[in-house]
C-alpha cells in the first residue's frame, strides 16, 4: 500500500495503539496535520503552547502506562517542546514526539523557523531520528515506540522534514525491531539475587525504598506480597508515592529533604535497605556520605547505569521489578521484626508530620481537604515548590499511580498541562491539580485548551502571592531577603479563569474550603479555586543540602509543643 | 573496591557502534554533559560493514570507569563496549612530526629514525616528516630524542587498541562485558560486606 509520509505516520500511531495527541500545527508540520480528518480514530488535542502538549502527553503516558504523543512544528515549536521532553526522560515516561523539520534541501541553510531539533534535544531524551526519506518512517516509527516504552521508558523523538510528509512510499509496518545495541535485561542474575536473599535473611533493620520502577513495571501486588511476607517498612520515593498505599500500615512515608522525619530515621537507624526502582537522587539521599551509615544496600533497576551511580550498593541487580520481585518472594522468609517496627512506630509518635489547626487558612488545610472530599481517590498533579511536598506529604492516596509531579526536573508549570493529559487519558478519574501561583502562570494559557477540548480538570491554586520554596530558602539562608519572590501584581485569578470560560472561586477563610471542594468537584467542567492562603507558611520537616539526617529542621512549632 | 579506587588512572575503552549520522555526536555529547574525561578518542571503520570502532582513553578512577561503559551501553547507536582493564591488548598510536632538518642534521636525524623503526615519508628542504607507531611512551621518547633539531608539528592519531589472541588468567574479550555485548550485572563500584559508606563527592544543590 502507497501512503505519503503523512498518512504513514497515522497509521502508524493507530498501530501502536495510540488514540490521542496533543499538539499544535505550524508551517513545517502542516501536511501532517491535514492528513489527520482522514484518520478518525486518533483524536488530536489542540493545545496553546507546546510546552503544554509534551507534558499533557507526559501526564497522559504517566497514568495510562501507554506512549504518550505530542506533535510539535519545526523550530519554535520544536524547541519549546524541550522542558517537557527533559522533564519525561528524567521521570522515565513514555512519550513519542513527532516534529516538522524545514524541508530537505533547506536543512543547514538556516531557512526560516529551522533549528537543530536533533541536536537540541540529544541530550535530554532517550532517543531521536531525522527522517531523511518516507520510505524510512515505518521502521523509525516500530523503533521510536519500542525504545519509548521497553526497558527504562523515555522520551523519543522524530524529526520529519516537511517534504517527506508528502513524499510517497510503500507502507509495509515492521513487526519486529532490530536493535542489537539495546537489549533490556528482564531478570536479575540469580546469584546477585541469592546474595540479596542472604543479606534479608540477617537483617535486623530493614527498610524497603519504593520508587517510580515499581509503577512502571505494574509490580504493585508484587511489591506488597513483598512487604507483607517480609514485615518490611515502606518508604516511598516522591515519584513512587503512587506504588503503595498511603494507607497501608506499612507505609512509613516520602524519605528525603522534605521527608516525614520517621522515614528519613528509620533510614538512618537502618542496617539493610532494599531499594527497588529509583535512583537515590540527591534529594532522597541529602549528603550520600551520611545516608543511612549502617545500612548495606541492595538496590535493583533496570537501568544498570543507575547502580552505583551515586550510592554503592552490597548487592547491585539489574533486572525488571516485577522480575526481580518474582524471583526474590520465594528466597524471602516470613519475619516477625514487631520490635523494628515498634521503633518506627515510636519515631512516629515522636517525630509526627505536623502543621498548625487553627483559624488561619494554611496551604495544609487546603491538601487536607481535598483528600477527605475524594476520599483520596484523585489524581493528583502538582506543580513544584512547596505545595507539592504538601501535596506529596499529605494527600492519603488510597488508589495507585494517582501522583503526577515533576520529580527529577523539577519543572514548575507542569501542574495544569499534565493534569489535563491525565484526564484526557482516564476521563472517569476526578483529577486534581495542586498549583502554585508561581507554576500556575507559567502554563495557564493551557485553560483555554481545557475549556475548548471539555476537560474537567479541577485547579486548586494555593495562592501564597510568591515563589514559596525559594522564599522560604531565603527565610533560611538569606536572612528573609526576598529577592524577586514576591507576586505584587498577581491577577484576579477568579476573573481569569471565567475570562476563559471556566468556572472561579474564592476561598479566604478556612471554613469556606470545604464548600469550594464540594462546589468544584459538583461542576461538570474546569474550575479553578483561588485559595488565598497564609502566606508565610514554610515546608517542614527540611533536611538543608549538603547535610544528613542529623541537620534535619523539624517544624519549630512542634519543637515548642514538645518542649512543654 | 579495588586499591586503585580514587585515584586517577586512564583507562582504555573500545566501543563497536553503527556508523550512521550524528553518532559520534551523541557520544560525545553523552562524555560533555557527564564531565567525564577522554585523553583520546579514536574512530574509525569496522571489520563489518556499517559498524565502526571507537577507542577512548578515558581519565579518572574506576567508579568513573565503570560509568563511562554503563552511559556508553544506553545509548542506542552502541552496539558493545569492552573496557580493557586488566586485559592482555595491543595499545598503538600512530604520529607524524615535522622536524627540522638541514644538510648537516639530517643523517642525525635518520639515524633516531632508524632505531626507533621509523619512517621518513617527507623530505623538505629545511624539515622532515617522520610517521612512527607504537605504544605512546615510545612516541614521547621519539619527540624528546628530536626535540634538540626543532620539532615544528605534531599529529597524534589517539590511541587503538586490540585484545591479544592468547591470553594470561583474564577474560578475551574485555572486562565486564561479554563477547555478545549485553548488558551484564557488571557494577565494581560496592559497598562491601561489612565496609562503612565511604564519602562521596557531593551533589551540588539547587
Amino acid at each position: 500500500m502507497k501512503l505519503n509520509g503523512g498518512q504513514m505516520i497515522c497509521q502508524a500511531l493507530l498501530n501502536e495503539g495510540v488514540d490521542t495527541i496533543f499538539g499544535i500545527p505550524g508551517g513545517a508540520i502542516m501536511p501532517l496535520y491535514q492528513m489527520l480528518p482522514q484518520f478518525p480514530g486518533l483524536r488530536h488535542i489542540l493545545v496553546r503552547h507546546e510546552q503544554g502538549a509534551a507534558m499533557a502527553a507526559d501526564g497522559y503516558g504517566r497514568v495510562t502506562g501507554k506512549v504518550g504523543v505530542c506533535f510539535a512544528t519545526s523550530g519554535p515549536g520544536a524547541t519549546n517542546l524541550v522542558t517537557g521532553l527533559a522533564g519525561a526522560m528524567m521521570d522515565s515516561v513514555p512519550m513519542v514526539a513527532i516534529t516538522g523539520q524545514v524541508a530537505r534541501e533547506f536543512i543547514g541553510t538556516d531557512a526560516f523557523q529551522e533549528a537543530d531539533v536533533t541536536g537540541v534535544t540529544l541530550p535530554v531524551i532517550k532517543h531521536n531520528f531525522l527522517v531523511t526519506s518516507a520510505e524510512e518512517l515505518p521502521q523509525v516509527l516500530k523503533e521510536a515506540f519500542y525504545l519509548a516504552r521497553t526497558g527504562r521508558p523515555g522520551p523519543v523523538l522524530v524529526d520529519v522534514p516537511k517534504d517527506v510528509f508528502v513524499e510517497e512510499a510503500e507502507f509495509d509496518y515492521p513487526e519486529t525491531v532490530d536493535l542489537p545495541g539495546y537489549p533490556p535485561k528482564q531478570e536479575g542474575d540469580s546469584e546477585a539475587i541469592k546474595r540479596a536473599a542472604d543479606l534479608i535473611a540477617k537483617a535486623k533493620r530493614p527498610v524497603l525504598v519504593a520508587g517510580h520502577g515499581i509503577i512502571i513495571a505494574d509490580a504493585y501486588k508484587e511489591l506488597q506480597e513483598f512487604a507483607e511476607k517480609g514485615q518490611f517498612p515502606v518508604t516511598t520515593t516522591l515519584l513512587g508515592i503512587g506504588s503503595f498505599k498511603s494507607d497501608h500500615v506499612l507505609n512509613i512515608g516520602l524519605p528525603g529533604m522534605h521527608g516525614s522525619a520517621y522515614a528519613n530515621h528509620a533510614i538512618n537507624d537502618s542496617d539493610l535497605l532494599i531499594a527497588l526502582g529509583m535512583r537515590f537522587d540527591d534529594r532522597v539521599t541529602s549528603k550520600v556520605s551520611l545516608f543511612a551509615p549502617n545500612a548495606k544496600i541492595i538496590h535493583v533497576d533496570i537501568d544498570p547505569a543507575e547502580l552505583g551511580k551515586n550510592v554503592r550498593p552490597t548487592v547491585p541487580i539489574v533486572g525488571d521489578v516485577k522480575h526481580v520481585l518474582n524471583q526474590l518472594m520465594p528466597l524471602v522468609e516470613k519475619a516477625d521484626r514487631r520490635e523494628w517496627l515498634s521503633h518506627i512506630d515510636e519515631l512516629r509518635r515522636k517525630h509526627p508530620l505536623f502543621f498548625e489547626d487553627d483559624d488561619i487558612l494554611r496551604p495544609q488545610d487546603v491538601i487536607q481537604q481535598i483528600s477527605d472530599s475524594t476520599d483520596g481517590k484523585a489524581i493528583i498533579a502538582t506543580g513544584v515548590g512547596q505545595h507539592q511536598m504538601w501535596a506529596a506529604q499529605l494527600y492519603k492516596f488510597k488508589e495507585l499511580n494517582s501522583f503526577i509531579t515533576s520529580g527529577g526536573l523539577g519543572a514548575m508549570g507542569f501542574e495544569t498541562p499534565s493534569a489535563m493529559g491525565a484526564q484526557v487519558g482516564l476521563p472517569d478519574r476526578t483529577v486534581w491539580t495542586i498549583a502554585g501561583d508561581g507554576g500556575f502562570q507559567m502554563t495557564l494559557m493551557e485553560l483555554a485548551t481545557m475549556v475548548e477540548s471539555q476537560i474537567p480538570v479541577k485547579i486548586a491554586l494555593i495562592n501564597n502571592n510568591s515563589l514559596g520554596m525559594v522564599r522560604q530558602w531565603q527565610d533560611i539562608f538569606y536572612d528573609h531577603d526576598y529577592v524577586a519572590t514576591l507576586y505584587t501584581a498577581n491577577p484576579d485569578f477568579v476573573k481569569l479563569a471565567e475570562a476563559y470560560g471556566m468556572r472561579g472561586i474564592r476561598v479566604t477563610r478556612k471554613d469556606e474550603v470545604g464548600p469550594a471542594v464540594e462546589q468544584a468537584m459538583e461542576w461538570n467542567g474546569p474550575v479553578l479555586v483561588d485559595f488565598r492562603v497564609e502566606e508565610t507558611e514554610n515546608i517542614y520537616p527540611f533536611i538543608p543540602p549538603g547535610t544528613g539526617v542529623g541537620q534535619m529542621v523539624e517544624d519549630p512549632r512542634l519543637v515548642q509543643k514538645r518542649v512543654k | 573496591m579495588t586499591q586503585n579506587n580514587g585515584k586517577m588512572q586512564q583507562h582504555t575503552v573500545v566501543a563497536l557502534v553503527y556508523d550512521r549520522p550524528g553518532v559520534l555526536n551523541r557520544v560525545v555529547s553523552m562524555v560533555r554533559r557527564r564531565a567525564f574525561n577522554i585523553g583520546s578518542l579514536a574512530v574509525g571503520h569496522s571489520e563489518t560493514p556499517g559498524l565502526s570502532r571507537m577507542t577512548f582513553v578515558v581519565e579518572g578512577d574506576d567508579k568513573v570507569l565503570e560509568q563511562v561503559t554503563k552511559q556508553l551501553r544506553k545509548l542506542v547507536d552502541v552496539v558493545r563496549v569492552s573496557d580493557l582493564k586488566g586485559v592482555n591488548a595491543v595499545y598503538r598510536e600512530l604520529s607524524l612530526v615535522r622536524v627540522s632538518a638541514n644538510a648537516t642534521t639530517r643523517s642525525e636525524i635518520i639515524q633516531i629514525v632508524d632505531i626507533f623503526r621509523a619512517n621518513i615519508v617527507d623530505v623538505g628542504h629545511d624539515s622532515l616528516i617522520i610517521e612512527v607507531t607504537g605504544d605512546e611512551e615510545k612516541l614521547e621518547s621519539l619527540v624528546t630524542l628530536l626535540s634538540p633539531f626543532g620539532v615544528l608539528e605534531i599529529m597524534r592519531s589517539g590511541r587503538l587498541a586490540m585484545v591479544r589472541g592468547i591470553q594470561g588468567d583474564s577474560g578475551a574479550n574485555g572486562n565486564s562485558s561479554d563477547a555478545e555485548g549485553t548488558l551484564t550485572d557488571d557494577t565494581q563500584w560496592v559497598r562491601e560486606d561489612g565496609d562503612e559508606a565511604k564519602a562521596t563527592p557531593l551533589l551540588p544543590p539547587g
